[in-house]
């Protein structure tokens, strides 16, 4: 009897998969139109950028970066990015760790703010930095009689990097921690440890892959970030010409093979970053398959039964 | 070490989690917290953990005479067993075991070989050995309880609190692990407090319980106690099944209606006064106080069978009263059921071997009045 109910349940099962799976021809058609419009949007450009880049052999791409003001361009990118990814890694783990793990006034708001880079135009969050610092921005003639140089110079650009990279972090983290809850951090105090030995060995270990997750995506964005840095930097060559400025002016200026040379390098640096994403994604379902796996059957566990 | 707690509140905004509570438990005792969601046991058992502190202005908390309120919940050294256990899933059980050592300053830290020699001991205390390698995602529920169990051990807590050890667990773990803590407890002899909202656990495993209602304590005794002289209506019907008759019964002195299908109270046998008493309060029957007799047997009130569940080690009998209508729950013996070879829709007689009702004292507080069933007269007789 048991037998017939199962053999019959599997069999409606099939069916039902079955009468819900659409023709072979319905399926070729979608698979074919998916995977043109990704070869037409995605995969085409980013050939063309290589394309482009080494059109006149490896010689002349190698070359095009041995120029001072492409190489002073992809340091002060690192610098950049090597400053605003760390504040906003600390940054992110303090808002997370305040808006997941505890209840006070303001919280809605606070989540708000986060959002706030990424719900404005670049352009705009640079515009912000201009008024405040710029020569006839409120503080500008403070920073001018001080002798400091904010908007066109470094700092601007590390600040309005900072601004637009704020979420990434935190918008992964806030996530993590109010899934893992608050009762690991509350066992570790019962068992003596110290808020700060709580979140250090406790909060963060839990979080750790969406951290680095959050701060690959950050990196990325630092990095590539255009519009605000482009309203803020001032355009100065050798000086404040960051990667994808650097990229505008060779194109503006018709140097196609060097423009696109840098451009492969960032989107190299893209490729790079998919390439982590992917890494840990792959990271954290394995590890949730060898959470899911059940002991039950080891003879380990047989013999440590009740 | 004795636990002591003197007018505890506890308020959460506007609401009352916690009322002017107080609380002794004694040394190497095992104590049950019982009752409903809400009654405010899980809070007093994490004010006791120092991880709720209680309002401000009322009540102390002793652990053996010595005034812990201040103390932050670090430094309380309280063993807590949280419900979904609460294990660091990055460590290993080993390391979990082991997590209270290694957190302590360095002049207090043991060695990373004592530290481990220590977790391994305990888990041949919670008979785990052999897991100390594993993650906590590849134990079953038992264990991880075990292991969370072993966790709290490791710090030589002063208490041990434990929230709903058991909630999570399946039907047939529960038991035995229910079983095992007893054993356990026998074993090290430590000060425990448990939370449950199962009635039947708390009576079980515990040697005193305190049964709350309601962010107060409604009644501190033993098992025994508990079960058999409860001290309100709401203990009776919490702890235990319990048919309630709200038939009410009247005092015969003015049993002017002698129609009336009620049950009678002998005012002078009961040593209670018909005003102390209305005549409205419900009467309490266990299941097994309802005796099933043939029917028309003398002295018995008229009952017509509705149920017969006998997949049990006993019989659970579903009754109607025929001329209240009221559904009665009775218990009787496999052998006593075979022998009274009745079947659903059959006419049957009942009588009551043991009746409570609870009646108002002259402080307006109410006690419970235990009668045999020959204080209580029904009419129907």
């Amino acid at each position: 009897m048991s037998g017939f109910t199962q053999s019959h349940l599997g069999h409606s099962a099939r069916s039902a998969r079955r009468a819900l799976a659409p023709s072979p021809w319905t399926k070729a058609a979608f698979i074919v139109l998916a995977l043109a419009f990704l070869a037409l949007f995605l995969f085409l450009p980013l050939a063309a950028v290589f394309s482009e880049a080494l059109r006149k052999g490896w010689g002349t791409f190698v070359s095009s970066f041995n120029d001072t003001d492409a190489l002073h361009a992809i340091k002060l990118t690192l610098l950049v990015a090597g400053i605003a990814v760390p504040l906003n890694t600390v940054f992110g783990l303090c808002a997370s760790w305040a808006i997941a793990k505890h209840d006070f006034p303001g919280k809605n708001f606070l989540l708000t703010l986060i959002d706030l880079p990424f719900a404005i135009s670049p352009v705009i969050s640079g515009l912000i930095y201009v008024l405040l610092f710029g020569a006839h921005g409120w503080l500008g003639p403070w920073l001018a009689e001080h002798d400091i140089q904010i908007i066109f110079a470094v700092p601007g650009i590390i600040l309005a990097t900072v601004f637009v990279t704020f979420p990434f972090v935190a918008r992964e983290l806030i996530p993590a921690m109010q899934a893992q809850g608050n009762d690991e951090e509350l066992a570790a105090l019962t068992l003596g440890a110290s808020g700060w030995q709580a979140f250090r060995r406790v909060t963060l270990p839990n979080v750790r892959w969406a951290l680095f997750y959050g701060v690959v995506l950050c990196n990325a964005r630092a990095m590539g970030e255009f519009g605000a840095v482009s309203v803020v930097s001032g355009h100065i060559r050798g000086e404040t010409n960051t990667m994808p400025l650097q990229v505008e002016i060779l194109y503006n200026e018709y140097n196609f093979v060097a423009a696109f040379a840098m451009a492969a390098l960032l989107a190299l640096l893209a490729l790079a970053t998919l390439a982590a994403k992917s890494l840990i994604e792959w990271r954290v379902a394995s590890q949730l398959r060898a959470d899911e796996r059940q002991p039950d059957n080891t003879p380990l566990h047989k013999l440590a039964k009740l | 070490m004795s636990i002591q707690a003197n007018n505890i509140s506890k308020h959460f905004g506007a609401t009352c989690a916690l009322n002017d509570v107080s609380l002794k438990v004694k040394k190497g005792h095992l104590t049950a917290l019982v009752g409903p969601s809400g009654s405010g046991k899980t809070t007093l058992l994490r004010i006791l953990a120092g991880l709720e502190n209680p309002d401000p202005g009322g009540g102390e908390l002793l652990f053996h005479g010595e005034d812990v309120s201040g103390l932050p919940v670090q430094k309380r050294r309280v063993g807590m067993v949280f419900q979904h256990y609460a294990l660091f899933r990055h460590l290993t059980v080993e390391q979990n075991i082991g997590f209270g050592l290694s957190v302590r300053d360095r002049s207090e830290r043991p060695s990373r070989k004592a530290i481990r020699d220590k977790a391994r001991e305990l888990l041949s205390l919670v008979q785990l050995e052999g897991l100390g390698s594993r993650l906590p995602q590849q134990l079953s529920g038992g264990q991880r309880q075990r292991v969370a169990l072993a966790r709290a051990l490791a710090i030589e807590p002063r208490i041990l609190l434990l929230d709903e050890p058991f909630g999570a667990l399946d039907a047939k773990v529960r038991k035995d692990l229910r079983r095992w803590l007893r054993q356990f407890h026998e074993e090290v002899r430590l000060t425990t407090v448990f939370v449950t909202h199962d009635q039947e656990e708390a009576l079980e495993l515990a040697d005193e319980v305190v049964v709350m209602s309601n962010a107060s304590v409604a009644q501190v005794g033993t098992p025994q106690e508990v079960f058999d002289r409860p001290s309100s209506p709401f203990v009776i019907e919490f702890m235990g099944n319990v048919n309630r008759l709200e038939s009410g019964y009247w005092p015969r002195e003015s049993d002017a209606d002698a129609s009336s299908p009620q049950p009678h109270l002998h005012p002078d046998t009961d040593g209670i006064h018909s005003r102390e008493v209305k005549p409205r309060d419900p009467l309490y029957v266990r299941p097994h106080d309802i005796e099933i007799r043939p029917a028309d047997e003398d002295g018995t009130l008229p009952a017509r069978v509705l149920h017969i569940f006998s997949a049990g080690s006993v019989g659970r009998v579903t009754l109607e009263r025929i001329r209240t209508h009221e559904i009665l729950e009775a218990e009787v013996s496999r052998s006593e059921l075979d022998e009274l070879n009745i079947g659903a829709g059959d006419a049957v007689g009942i009588r009551f071997r043991h009746i409570r009702l609870f009646a108002r004292n002259a402080e307006g507080q109410q006690e419970i009045v235990e009668k045999e069933k020959t204080a209580v007269r029904f009419t129907e007789e």
